[in-house]
């Protein structure tokens, strides 16, 4: 592999890994309050992805995304107020079929509106731009990507140290019967939760259906998965973690596909996850929680 | 014996001679009942694998999402050993069949067993790493590694053994229906029995509370690998049986699908119950039947179109149902608990009795 080729496959690998990165902090922020594996959260993506196909039939894509992302955000707190506040109480295996049972229902949708044929995601002109340096070319949003996540990323940080309803979510994610003594509103600081993670992914679903350009039912699922993994991989409940995370993954895969083993990138994501689960089950930055293993 | 167990036992097997005689009645005209027996043959392989779900997650208390892969290994194994050896080349045409392979074959029986300790090697050497996480880390980890097995058996370098993604297809069926049931029957059978056991009892100690299992000196991960071994035994076992019911299979088949259509089966039936999963399945796999008409456009109520039928409907309901279940009756059919006479008796006395106290009111 020449040097060229494999910086291509890194400029690659960081732009997929910032996709990754973006949907990773929904895992991450969700599981730091609720304890809970949004199951549903790669699906929610999915449909961000279908949003935008029928958003972009009618409007221009500067008033396209903004609507998808209000859509995915109205999808996001939706899916927490009907399937999950009912089972705040209920013993967490409860929940998690509930998150599984979002996730079955948001692809069984899919499929029964949409059908199961890829549908081609519409192209966003200015994006799909091809520029090339230095023997190194590619569209504009795999230079965009990894950018605005990082901009992004950094906005949500300072969102959470130093704004109320930051000081808010990282008090419930602590101790929730403690944060709601101490008044604050736990149910719509867990909705601000899924309101951020669900405007990520949606941002986290453009990027990727623009370099991917098709969208079916079944397309959010195993990214979602990797993403949790990402999610994981940084230390569950940590932000910069998940994006590391994130990063990481989508360079590895890209790599192994560049390599040929592109049977095995999948397989690959998941044994990751197991070795980290063994040999550092908080993550590359988790705080230290003693009920994972 | 007393009045009441005397009583049972007569239901019983007036039950159990009832249910042959229909399916005598079935199998004497197959061909025109076929729809109906390969409906009763899915569900008692679903049924197999529900219960299989319902030991590791119900009983054991660990949520483990790896049925599809472990069906796949069962499946694969029982396909491969039972494709006639003189069919093999055809089945095999583009990427021809291992030499060691070419002329290894089994009868069914021993095949699907033989799946079914293929699972369960690879659910004991699984199980070392992974049944040391907790309830969602398991879930996510168990079905990261269904994946995994999934793709194996989808690379290249499996090609002269699973034939890649062209799949393997002429797996003898079942002879008659009588084989997959009294198959699943002994499945079942054997895992209540073990559930019963005082292996069971453990499980259901270690599900309760596990710090206090071990506490009372259960060896915690030994137990849990038992169970996870066992389930993964079945489970394979009813891959196999699977394979041979649906006689072409491929690795799509397995997707992560497959194991949320089983904890449907086994959420609706009851978390903690056999026959709730029994039931759950035969519910799920008999609705594919009744509410067919849900995928159908052309289908009208009093000359109507109903605009809202066509395909893929039906698995909107059904996880539409998953959910309404979770949230709204969570105990699902039967609950922990298992069918008897006394419940069914019960059942329709309280509906009685509510019905003349409601009428004595007005």
């Amino acid at each position: 592999m020449s040097a060229i080729t494999f910086a291509q496959h890194l400029l690659t690998g960081i732009s997929l890994g910032g996709a990754y990165a973006l949907i990773a902090i929904g895992y991450t922020m969700v599981y730091g309050i609720l304890r809970l594996i949004n199951f549903a959260h790669g699906d929610i993506f999915m449909i961000s992805g279908y949003f935008m196909i029928f958003a972009m039939a009618s409007f221009p894509w500067y008033i396209a995304i903004p609507i998808v992302l209000i859509g995915t955000v109205i999808l996001g707190v939706v899916i927490e107020k009907v399937a999950y506040r009912p089972l705040r109480s209920a013993p967490r295996m409860s929940i998690m079929i509930s998150a599984i049972g979002v996730s079955y229902l948001l692809q069984n949708l899919a499929t029964y509106l949409f059908t199961a044929i890829p549908k081609a995601y519409p192209e966003i002109p200015f994006l799909k731009k091809i520029f090339s340096f230095g023997g190194i070319s590619a569209s504009l949003v795999t230079l965009v990507t990894p950018i605005l996540t990082i901009v992004l990323v950094i906005l949500l940080i300072q969102l959470i140290n130093h704004t109320k309803i930051g000081m808010a979510m990282r008090a419930v994610s602590k101790d929730t019967e403690a944060s709601r003594l101490m008044g604050i509103k736990v149910d719509s600081t867990i909705s601000m939760t899924f309101i951020i993670g669900s405007f990520l992914a949606g941002i986290g679903a453009v990027l990727y259906f623009t370099d991917r350009m098709t969208v079916y039912p079944y397309s959010g699922s195993l990214p979602g998965l990797k993403c949790f993994v990402a999610a994981v991989l940084g230390g569950i409940g940590s932000i910069p973690g998940a994006v590391i995370g994130g990063f990481i993954i989508g360079i590895c895969e890209t790599f192994l596909v560049a390599l040929g083993y592109s049977t095995f990138s999948d397989a690959f994501t998941f044994l990751l996850l197991i070795v980290i689960l063994l040999v550092r089950p908080t993550g590359l930055f988790g705080e230290a929680a003693s009920d994972k293993v | 014996m007393s009045k009441k167990t005397t009583r049972d036992l007569v239901l019983s097997i007036l039950l159990a001679g009832l249910v042959c005689a229909i399916l005598a009645y079935f199998q004497a005209d197959s061909s025109a009942h076929s729809y109906a027996i390969s409906i009763i043959e899915r569900s008692v392989i679903y049924a197999v694998v529900a219960v299989a779900m319902n030991l590791l997650n119900g009983f054991t208390g660990l949520f483990s999402l790896g049925q599809a892969g472990f069906m796949a290994i069962g499946a694969y194994v029982t396909a491969v050993l039972t494709i006639p050896v003189e069919m093999r080349q055809s089945v095999y045409y583009m990427n021809g069949i291992a030499g060691w392979l070419e002329n290894l074959s089994l009868p069914m029986v021993p095949a699907m067993i033989l799946g079914g300790l293929f699972a369960a090697g690879a659910a004991a050497l699984i199980g070392i790493p992974v049944l040391r996480l907790k309830s969602d880390y398991l879930a996510i980890a168990t079905l990261g590694f269904a994946e995994i097995i999934r793709a194996l058996l989808a690379a290249p370098v499996m090609d002269k053994i699973t034939n890649g993604s062209y799949g393997l297809n002429n797996i003898p069926g079942f002879k008659n229906m009588f084989q997959p049931i009294i198959l699943a029957a002994v499945c079942i059978a054997i895992m209540v029995l073990l559930i019963n056991s005082s292996y069971g009892r453990a499980f259901k100690a270690i599900r309760e509370d596990d710090v206090a299992a071990e506490a009372m000196g259960i060896n915690l991960f030994r137990h849990k690998e038992l169970s996870f071994v066992i389930s993964s035994f079945f489970t394979g076992m009813a891959g196999g049986m699977l394979a041979v019911f649906m006689r072409s299979i491929d690795t799509k088949t397995f997707q992560v699908m497959l194991t949320y259509n089983i904890l449907l089966i086994v959420v609706l039936g009851g978390i903690g119950s056999v026959t709730g999963s029994i039931i759950g399945s035969f519910l799920i796999n008999g609705g594919q039947e009744w509410l067919r008409f849900l995928d159908d456009s052309s289908f009208t109520i009093g000359g109507a179109a109903i605009p809202l039928f066509k395909p893929g409907f039906r698995m909107v309901i059904y996880s539409v149902l998953l959910m309404v279940v979770v949230l709204f009756w969570r105990r699902g059919i039967m609950g922990t608990s298992e069918f008897t006479w006394d419940g069914l008796f019960n059942l329709f006395k309280r509906k009685k009795n509510k019905k003349s106290s409601a009428g004595g009111e007005v």
